[in-house]
């Protein structure tokens, strides 16, 4: 498969199964925990208040201090029905411009809050990432944009076992 | 044992593309073992990347976040041969770093 040819998915795909050790990687890393002096450099602060909240118009209070608005301006892709509740693919792309903060929520959680993405000057508005979901129920995307906050939902459907069709 | 980290950057016409994989157990502490006791919680908590000595990107997650996390992003103003820097600290203080050229 040519590089030009290979999508997200295929590398995604890919990457799963390096991780697995089922494949040769053509990457060059150098990975391990630290232990010299450069460990303790200085890493920006985990946000304890919102992670702490278990609603999520009180996580967003904390987080951003504002409330948020619905915008169609923000693409929210998850599946209709997960198949897996470890691992559920989110992915968020907005077409909104100046996106400082991207924010994931799952509502049901006890902790409202999923994640949290800090998109400096430089980075494309867009990311995805796999969540944990115990039942079905909203993934809410919030996005900072020029100081607004806004906001979209969808739902995923949780099967246990079976099919999901 | 070391975490590992895997990290897949590529150059593209626009942006570079990063997706990276790190292997840790992201516990939410909200588990329990077959026999009942709790798991601790035991999560990622921040995790940066990092490239020609500009912090591109920056990740606060909790215990919702996926058992060996994965994530995608896209950053702009890095070539082919940059280094890419990632960083982790978890709710433990352990701490996890690794270096990946971008293709």
């Amino acid at each position: 498969m040519s590089r030009s040819m290979t999508s997200g998915r295929a590398i995604e795909r890919r990457l799963v199964l390096q991780f697995l050790g089922a494949g040769v990687a053509a990457l060059e890393l150098a990975a391990g925990l630290e232990s010299s002096a450069q460990g303790a450099e200085e890493m920006p602060e985990w946000p304890m208040r919102a992670f702490a909240q278990k609603d999520e118009a009180r996580a967003l209070q904390a987080l951003y201090g504002a409330a948020i608005e619905p915008s169609d301006e923000i693409a929210l892709e998850v599946p209709l029905i997960a198949e897996n509740l470890a691992s559920v693919p989110v992915s968020v792309t907005i077409s909104l411009r100046d996106v400082t903060s991207i924010s994931i929520l799952v509502p049901q959680h006890a902790v409202a809050l999923a994640a949290s993405y800090c998109i400096p000057e430089g980075t494309e508005p867009s990311v995805s990432c796999h969540l944990r979901m115990a039942k079905t129920g909203d993934v809410v995307a919030v996005v900072q944009s020029a100081g607004r906050l806004y906001g979209a939902r969808k739902r995923v459907k949780v099967t246990r076992g079976g099919y999901a069709g | 044992m070391a975490s590992t980290i895997r990290i897949r950057a590529v150059a593209g016409a626009d942006a570079t593309m990063v997706q990276s994989l790190i292997e840790h157990p992201m516990e939410s502490g909200f588990a329990a073992r077959a026999d009942g006791t709790p798991i601790a919680p035991h999560y990622i908590e921040v995790l940066t990347f990092e490239c020609n000595g500009k912090v591109v990107f920056t990740a606060f997650w909790g215990p919702a976040v996926a058992k060996d996390p994965y994530l995608k992003f896209s950053f702009k103003r890095a070539r082919k041969g940059d280094e890419l820097r990632v960083r982790w600290v978890d709710n433990k203080g352990k701490r996890g770093s690794a270096t990946a050229r971008i293709l």
